[in-house]
């Protein structure tokens, strides 16, 4: 039996799916299939153009189905031409350029084009949208969206439904200012009610969008260039762009034009034919099916499936009973989905709300017959994945509604994983199930990457990565398989620390570009990985190697810590906590002449001047006259201490002189991250030393016990006793030899508290201070140079290092800091 | 219709390193790297506004001080963080100045 042919009008997401589902239903052997399509272009993700205009994702990311993929399945792609004529009577669709296709089923997937309401002044001559002016849906709108944004000071948006905002938001994105110009007294009042739209109306204003209620556009200004918009009010807004995001309308005028009912859009049957004709189907946004219109994904996947099973009578019988509406709005910082009814439509049904607009949470459903007919979610979405199923599937809910709007008692997580039905839908953008994530890692797919790229899970909005992670680690009992680089000094060179300072030393590497170009993996500079080698050059080489500034974090440019505006904090050193009156005076004095914000008492007992421009500090230094606290890197931070036996009746030995001779000894080192330390008079503890990185308690008996891999951060953690000594000497000396074998194996940015227990105590002591393996005297001698090696570098604000150094990364223009 | 603005001698900028400019009410970070590439984009980091100038950079990429985003500086477009950023035209003019496209 010869094949039939079999032509699709539109390359959209619903065509292009459409046939994918042909095509497994044996569709290669049934027809010769023919595809038209307007752009140029294989077919999209139209959902993700939100993401191509923020910035998330490049244009080249959406693509579903690239032109070889045409090739690939014999299917014959006319891009760039449109369908200008369907005869029923002789069976063949007309293109723009002259093509004729006889066809013997009809697929129409004409979708839908945006609806510009009638504006004056925001049209050419020629009734196409004047220079500047764009709709946003398609990747042609996209691309001139993002370039006209670069040259753009303010941009407007008219429309404040979920499009609309999403493009307000990638604006943003391009640093523009932007409005939003919507016409409803609520933003996005299709999906939320009104306490919803105003919280989310405050996250907008929160994140920089100005908005507009209630506002009809009634013309664009400006002659040769927009200059702004009037408003029926006539309030002005002044802007350079314009985006207009006012909903779609249905192409629908093929089918008009040929004699198919059209109401709002090409009326269907439950088989997605129409009505008219047996050999036409009609699917997508173009479909009218029982009075209603989709615009959204999940519908368009339904009809395609349902089209495919009838056209190839793989299921005959196959009969699309409408779709369940549910969205999640992609803005960042703002977490918003909405379902179904968002008011009550039936005297008995039930509303469940919690409402608490200072955090931005707001959560109601709407109850039918103990089943949920609607949802709207706000500021926390870890119920929406349980809820849209079971909207979606009309189960019956648990009798304890709190459940359902909060996670309370909830089993743990790996136990409500494993009883999350087979079926169930994980990924909604690729139609990915928790069986076929079992099935992937069944194949031998060992890692979350590598089930997400053979599956497409994850790879559509996104949302789902973290539960199919969960699902790949539960699937592989718990051992999910790790990557590699963990065992790396730096991802990009395979090799541990140790390896790597052998290397380093052997190819006589003194600089941290030289280590990318001779060791890293094609030579190629990694700049998350330059701090961790500027680190580790400085514990091979001491003082003797090329400190190139740039692979160092901003704090160790500048000798300060980064605050969230931008802003250093200056910490002079204080040992011990000691300080003199007439240091107290002067840190006054530079506090007053500086308008210093904030003068504070640190943990570390010391003083901090914060909120100092970059700019500042090389004078701020000047008249402190005090050499650098080091309170800013992975380095040697500070030693408290108590008044000990001079002072203290319940003093036992001179933790002052001890906690000063430490802070001489060690200021300015570089380690693996930050040391804390500190020395106790006695084993009160005053100075919290048994919970420091290195600590030393005098006892009775004039000795000191060394305690190593304390923590009192984020980890708490009492330190382990490493030995008892005689002296403060020996307290210094062990330390040291501790700290610099810390300094030669430990990773970048791990903290004593991880490293201790990892090595293990028994190894630590037994070559800190048994000498086990014969390097202690090696250890001391290297922790000697790289102590003669530091210096105070708060010398650098009077000979900066480059003419970078000092100079502001914040421009006095900013509105905020002006 | 793009403006060229000339902002100064690139070796104001060290190697590895960027430099923030105002450039007709925009704030603009420069950047040059090791590998002999020049970039701009927006100063500010859109995440909470660290100043992206202050950041460790790569080939392509710059990392944000203050929480690591981190930028492709050929498109803009985010390897870590959620949304991208502003890139604007940059080239050197026949003496050595910095030139950039608004």
């Amino acid at each position: 039996m010869s094949k039939q042919s079999l032509v699709v009008i539109g390359n959209g997401m619903a065509g292009a799916r459409t046939v994918e589902e042909i095509l497994t239903r044996g569709g290669p052997d049934m027809f010769e299939i023919t595809m038209f399509g307007d752009e140029p272009y294989g077919n999209y993700n139209r959902i993700l153009l939100s993401n191509v205009v923020n910035g998330s994702q490049d244009a080249s990311e959406i693509f579903l189905n690239p032109l070889g993929w045409y090739e690939d399945n014999d299917i014959r792609l006319h891009a760039g031409e449109r369908v200008v004529a369907i005869d029923r009577y002789s069976k063949t669709v007309t293109g723009a350029k002259g093509t004729v296709v006889r066809y013997d089923k009809l697929i129409i997937a004409t979708g839908s084009r945006a609806f510009i309401p009638p504006i004056r002044n925001l049209f050419k001559p020629d009734g196409s949208l004047r220079d500047r002016a764009f709709a946003f849906r398609s990747l042609d709108d996209c691309t001139a969206i993002i370039r006209a944004a670069r040259q753009s000071r303010v941009a407007a948006v008219i429309g404040g439904g979920l499009l609309g905002l999403e493009a307000a938001r990638g604006l943003l994105a391009h640093g523009c200012e932007v409005h939003v110009i919507h016409i409803a007294q609520a933003l996005m009042n299709v999906q939320l009610d009104m306490p919803a739209a105003n919280m989310l109306k405050t996250s907008m204003e929160t994140l920089g969008v100005t908005v507009h209620l209630g506002a009809i556009t009634e013309s664009v200004l400006g002659d040769q260039q927009i200059s702004g918009l009037r408003l029926k009010d006539d309030t002005e807004i002044p802007c350079d762009m314009l985006v207009v995001s006012t909903g779609i309308r249905p192409n629908s005028e093929l089918g008009r034009e040929c004699g198919l009912t059209v109401e709002r859009a090409i009326v269907v049957d439950n088989h997605m034919r129409s009505v008219d004709d047996p050999n036409v189907y009609v699917v997508g946004e173009c479909a009218q099916h029982r009075g209603m219109v989709y615009g959204l994904v999940a519908p368009l996947w339904e009809q395609g499936k349902v089209l495919a099973d009838h056209i190839t009578g793989a299921d005959a019988e196959a009969s699309y009973q409408g779709s369940k509406l549910a969205t999640k709005l992609k803005v960042m910082g703002v977490e918003v989905a909405s379902m179904g009814s968002i008011e009550p439509e039936q005297p008995t049904d039930e509303i469940v709300q919690f409402y608490e607009p200072r955090r931005g949470m707001y959560k109601k459903l709407i109850i039918r017959k103990g089943r949920l007919a609607g949802a709207i979610m706000m500021g926390d979405l870890s119920k929406v994945a349980y809820l849209m199923q079971a909207f979606d599937k009309n189960t019956p809910l648990p009798e304890e509604r709190l459940s359902l709007l909060f996670d309370i008692g909830a089993p743990e997580k790996g136990k409500s994983l494993e009883e999350l039905p087979a079926e169930l839908q994980v990924c909604n953008c690729n139609g990915v199930s928790k069986r076929a994530i079992g099935e992937c890692v069944a194949r031998g797919n060992r890692t979350a990457k590598a089930v997400m790229s053979a599956t497409r899970a994850g790879m559509g909005c996104g949302s789902c990565k973290g539960l199919v992670t969960d699902l790949v680690d539960l699937f592989c009992g718990g051992a999910m398989e790790e990557d590699p680089t963990l065992h790396y000094y730096v991802p990009c060179i395979p090799l541990s620390k140790p390896e790597l300072i052998a290397a380093v030393r052997a190819q006589n590497l003194r600089s941290v570009s030289a280590v990318f170009r001779c060791l890293a993996q094609g030579g190629v500079e990694d700049p998350a990985s330059k701090p961790a080698l500027a680190s580790l050059l400085s514990v091979v080489w001491k003082g003797d190697y090329e400190d190139e500034r740039d692979a160092r974090f901003i704090n160790d440019r500048v000798h300060g810590n980064i605050q969230k505006d931008g802003t250093f904090s200056v910490i002079p050193e204080l040992p011990g906590g000691i300080c003199t009156a007439a240091q107290l005076r002067r840190i006054a004095d530079v506090a007053e002449k500086y308008q210093v914000p904030l003068l504070k008492l640190t943990g570390g007992q010391r003083i901090d001047l914060v909120g100092i421009p970059k700019e500042e500090l090389p004078h701020v230094w000047r008249d402190l006259a005090m050499p650098a606290g080091w309170a800013w890197g992975k380095s040697y931070r500070t030693c408290k201490s108590c008044i000990g036996i001079e002072y203290c009746r319940f003093g036992l030995g001179h933790s002052m002189n001890l906690a000063v001779a430490l802070e001489r000894r060690f200021r300015g080192l570089d380690s693996p991250a930050k040391l804390k330390l500190a020395t106790a008079g006695c084993p009160r503890n005053c100075s919290e030393a048994y919970v420091k990185d290195v600590g030393a308690v005098a006892v009775e008996g004039n000795k000191w016990e060394i305690y190593i891999g304390g923590a009192a951060g984020s980890e708490i953690r009492k330190g382990d006793l490493l030995c008892v000594v005689d002296s403060e000497a020996d307290v210094v000396r062990l330390a040291g030899r501790f700290i610099q074998y810390y300094r030669e194996n430990a990773k970048f940015k791990e903290r004593t508290y991880a490293f201790v227990p990892r090595i293990g105590l028994e190894k630590i002591r037994a070559i800190i201070v048994d000498d086990a393996e014969g390097i202690a005297e090696r250890l001391d001698t290297a922790m000697a140079e790289s102590a003669a090696a530091t210096r105070d570098v708060w010398l650098e604000g009077e000979l900066p290092r480059t003419q970078n150094q000092f100079r502001t990364a914040l421009p006095v223009v900013d509105s905020n800091h002006g | 219709m793009a403006e060229k603005r000339t902002l100064g001698p690139a070796e104001e900028i060290p190697l590895g390193e960027g430099r923030t400019y105002s450039v007709a009410g925009h704030d603009v970070a420069v950047f040059r790297t090791r590998s002999g590439g020049l970039y701009a984009t927006q100063a500010r980091c859109p995440h909470k506004r660290g100043p992206l100038a202050d950041g460790l950079l790569g080939p392509t990429s710059i990392i944000c001080p203050l929480h690591e985003w981190q930028f492709d500086l050929t498109t803009g477009s985010v390897i870590h963080g959620e949304c991208g950023i502003a890139v604007y035209p940059v080239s050197l003019d026949p003496e050595g100045r910095i030139t950039l496209e608004l």
